[in-house]
C-alpha cells in the first residue's frame, strides 16, 4: 500500500534500476521491525568490544569484587553452619553473576544517555520504525553483553565445589537472559528520563545498588532484621537471585539455607513478570519522550 | 510540478509560559531549498524539531507530502532525511557501518542495500575512506557521511539544521554545492535552518524568523530589493545622540545595532557627504554600500543576526 511512493526522486535518476520502496520494507504501524531490532543489537556488542576498558572492566570488576569481598568476609566471619557447605565464597557466587548483570545494565543506561546527548538517537527516532522496536534492540544488546559476562563468570563455579548438571546451566542461562533483560529495561527507563550522566549517581546509589544488596544476594534474608526481610520480599531482584541460586542445585542436594528461599516456580514466575513490566515500561517511556 | 513538499499551517509551540512559535505558517513546494533565517532563540530550533517529529506542536498544523505530522508520523518519516546539527553517526563505527546501520533501520538489506553504500560513498568523495571510523575523519568529511547517511534510504525532502555549524568556509561551500546538486539532478526538496548569510543566499527562498513569528518569505534578491536604496553606515563618538540629530535634519529613520547606526537611503554617496558636513567631528567612519541579505534582516527584524560574541557558535 506503500508502493506509490517509490524510492523517492533520487531513485530515478540514480541509474542503479533498483527502486525498492523504503516505506513498504520498512512496514508500519506499532510492529516490530526487526531490521532496526538487530542493527540496534549489534551496533551495542560492536561498540562494546571497540572500547578496550569497558571489555576489561567487565571481566576484572566483579572478580574484584567476589575476590575481595566474598574473600574478606569469608574469613573474617564464622559462617552460620547452615553455609559451611561452601563457605561465604559459594553463597555469594550467584550474587556476583547478578551484579555482573547489573553493572552491565548500568554501563549501557549510561550510554544511552550520552547517546541522547550526542546526536545518535535523534537518528535513530526520526526513522520510520516503532518506538518498541528501537526498545527491543538496545535492551538485547545490552542482555547479551550481560549474559556472555555471567557466562564467562559462571566457568569459575568449579572453584567453589559447584557442579552443575546441564539441565541447571540451561535453566541458569535462562535466568540469567531474563534478569539482565529486565535490568536493561529498567536501565532504559531511568536513561530516557534523564538528562545528563550526573544525575545518574544517585539513582545508581539510592536505587540500582541496594536493588542489588537486597537481593539475598549478599546475605540471606532470613537472618536479616524484620523490616529489612519485608523489602527483600518485594524486591524483584530477590526472586531472580533465588532462581539463580536454586539453578545451581539442580540435579544435586539442596542445602538449607537455599531450601528456605521462596520456591523455584514462584521465583521463575516473578522474574517473567519482572522483565515483561519492565519492558512495556520502557517502551511507554520511549513513546513518550519524544527526544 | 506543483506539488506540496511541507505545509505549515498556524503553528505555535510554547514551553510552559514561554511561546518559542506564535502562529507561522508557510508552504514549500517540492524541489525547493527553503532556508529558515533567524539568530539563537528566535524559534527556528523549535520549528525544526517540530518538523523532524521529534516535539509535539501545541496547536497548528503539518503536512509532509500530504502526511499528516499528527497522526502519521511514521508516514512523515518516511519520506524525509534528517541532517542534525549534533552528528548523528556513531563515532565509534566507520563510515561503512555507519552508512549500513543506517539502511537497516530503514528496513533496507542485502544487494540492495550494499549499492546504495557504495552509491553515497562515491557520490560525497568517500569511497577510500569507506572502511575508517568515523572519528578519525576530519569535520567536513564527517558531515558528508551524516548527508550520505540522510540520504541513504532515498527521501523525497531533506531537513537540515544548521549544516555548516563547525565547518571552514571551503567545506562549507562545497556542502552547499552538494545541496544545490540535489535539488538539481535528483529533486530533493531541501530544509534547511541557518544563521549564516551565504548560506541563506544559496536558498531559493528565505523566511526571516525572530521572536517565534516568520517575519517574511521571499527570494533572497527581493528580499535585498525590499531594502531602499543604499546602505550607509555610521560609527559615531556617541551614536544615542548623533542618531536623534540625523533624524531631526534628514528626516529618516536610524536604525542602532550594536552601537551602530544604520540608514537605508538612496543616492548614499550624497548621504554620507551630507552627514559628514552636518555633524563635522562626530562620525568617526562612515561607509555605504549596497545593501545585503544581513541588511534585508535588519530591515526586517531590527536586530543584528548574531549579537556580538555570538560569532564564535557559527
Amino acid at each position: 500500500m506503500h508502493g506509490d511512493r517509490g524510492g523517492g526522486p533520487m531513485s530515478e535518476m540514480s541509474g542503479s534500476g533498483v527502486a525498492v520502496s523504503v516505506a513498504g520494507t520498512a512496514g508500519a504501524g506499532g510492529g516490530i521491525h526487526w531490521g532496526a531490532v538487530t542493527t540496534l543489537w549489534w551496533r551495542e556488542i560492536i561498540r562494546f568490544l571497540r572500547q578496550r576498558s569497558r571489555v576489561t572492566g567487565a571481566f576484572a570488576q566483579p572478580l574484584v569484587f567476589w575476590l575481595l569481598l566474598g574473600g574478606g568476609i569469608n574469613a573474617s566471619f564464622r559462617a552460620p553452619e547452615a553455609l559451611e557447605s561452601g563457605g561465604y565464597m559459594a553463597y555469594f557466587f550467584p550474587g556476583v553473576i547478578a551484579m555482573v548483570l547489573l553493572f552491565t545494565a548500568i554501563f549501557a543506561t549510561i550510554a544511552v544517555v550520552e547517546d541522547r546527548q550526542g546526536g545518535f538517537l535523534q537518528g535513530v527516532l526520526v526513522a520510520p520504525v516503532s518506538r518498541l522496536s528501537i526498545v527491543l534492540g538496545q535492551a538485547l544488546g545490552c542482555t547479551t553483553l550481560a549474559v556472555v559476562q555471567g557466562l564467562l563468570f559462571l566457568l569459575l563455579a568449579p572453584l567453589v565445589g559447584f557442579s552443575l548438571t546441564a539441565a541447571g546451566a540451561l535453566v541458569g542461562f535462562a535466568v540469567m537472559t531474563l534478569v539482565a533483560f529486565a535490568l536493561a529495561n529498567l536501565g532504559l527507563i531511568i536513561a530516557w528520563r534523564m538528562d545528563s550522566t550526573q544525575g545518574f549517581h544517585a539513582v545508581m546509589n539510592l536505587l540500582l545498588l541496594p536493588m542489588w544488596i537486597l537481593s539475598g544476594a549478599f546475605f540471606p534474608a532470613a537472618g536479616a532484621a524484620g523490616w529489612l526481610r519485608w523489602v527483600m520480599t518485594i524486591n524483584p531482584m530477590t526472586y531472580g537471585v533465588t532462581a539463580l541460586r536454586r539453578s545451581f542445585y539442580i540435579g544435586g542436594a539442596v542445602p538449607p539455607e537455599v531450601a528456605t528461599l521462596p520456591a523455584m516456580w514462584l521465583a521463575l514466575a516473578v522474574t517473567i513478570l519482572f522483565a515483561a513490566v519492565m519492558f512495556a515500561a520502557a517502551v511507554a517511556t520511549v513513546r513518550r519522550s519524544v527526544a | 510540478m506543483a506539488t506540496t513538499a511541507i505545509q505549515v499551517i498556524e503553528l505555535t509551540h510554547r514551553y510552559g509560559e514561554r511561546s518559542a512559535l506564535a502562529g507561522v505558517s508557510f508552504t514549500v513546494p517540492a524541489g525547493e531549498i527553503f532556508g529558515l533565517l533567524g539568530p539563537n532563540g528566535s524559534g527556528k530550533t523549535t520549528m525544526f524539531r517540530i518538523l523532524s517529529t521529534l516535539l509535539r506542536p501545541t496547536s497548528g498544523e503539518v503536512r509532509v507530502f500530504g502526511a499528516d505530522l499528527r497522526n502519521d508520523p511514521e508516514g512523515v518519516r518516511r519520506s524525509f532525511g534528517v541532517v542534525f546539527q549534533r552528528p548523528s553517526v556513531d563515532a565509534k563505527l566507520s563510515v561503512m557501518e555507519n552508512l549500513r546501520h543506517h539502511g537497516r533501520l530503514y528496513g533496507i538489506g542485502g544487494r540492495e542495500l550494499a549499492a546504495r553504500c557504495d552509491e553515497m560513498l562515491e557520490r560525497f568523495g568517500l569511497a577510500d575512506r569507506g572502511g575508517d571510523r568515523v572519528e578519525t575523519l576530519s569535520g567536513g568529511l564527517q558531515r558528508r557521511v551524516e548527508l550520505a547517511k540522510g540520504l541513504l534510504h532515498k527521501p523525497r525532502l531533506l531537513l537540515l539544521d544548521e549544516p555548516s555549524t563547525g565547518l571552514d568556509p571551503g567545506a562549507r561551500r562545497e556542502f552547499m554545492r552538494h545541496l544545490v546538486d540535489l535539488r538539481d539532478r535528483d529533486g530533493v526538496t531541501i530544509l534547511l535552518t541557518t544563521h549564516q548569510m551565504e548560506e541563506a543566499e544559496r536558498c531559493d527562498r528565505v523566511g526571516i524568523m525572530n521572536e517565534g513569528q516568520l517575519l517574511r518569505v521571499d527570494t533572497p534578491l527581493s528580499l535585498v530589493a525590499s531594502v531602499g536604496g543604499d546602505v550607509v553606515v555610521v560609527h559615531a563618538e556617541n551614536p544615542t545622540a548623533l542618531e536623534a540629530r540625523i533624524r531631526e535634519k534628514f528626516q529618516v529613520e536610524p536604525v542602532a545595532v550594536d552601537g551602530v547606526l544604520r540608514i537605508e537611503r538612496a543616492r548614499g554617496h550624497e548621504f554620507v557627504r551630507d552627514v559628514v558636513e552636518a555633524f563635522p567631528g562626530e562620525v568617526k567612519t562612515i561607509t555605504f554600500g549596497k545593501p545585503t541579505l544581513e541588511d534585508a534582516f535588519i530591515h526586517v527584524t531590527g536586530r543584528r543576526l548574531w549579537e556580538s560574541g555570538e560569532e564564535a557558535t557559527g
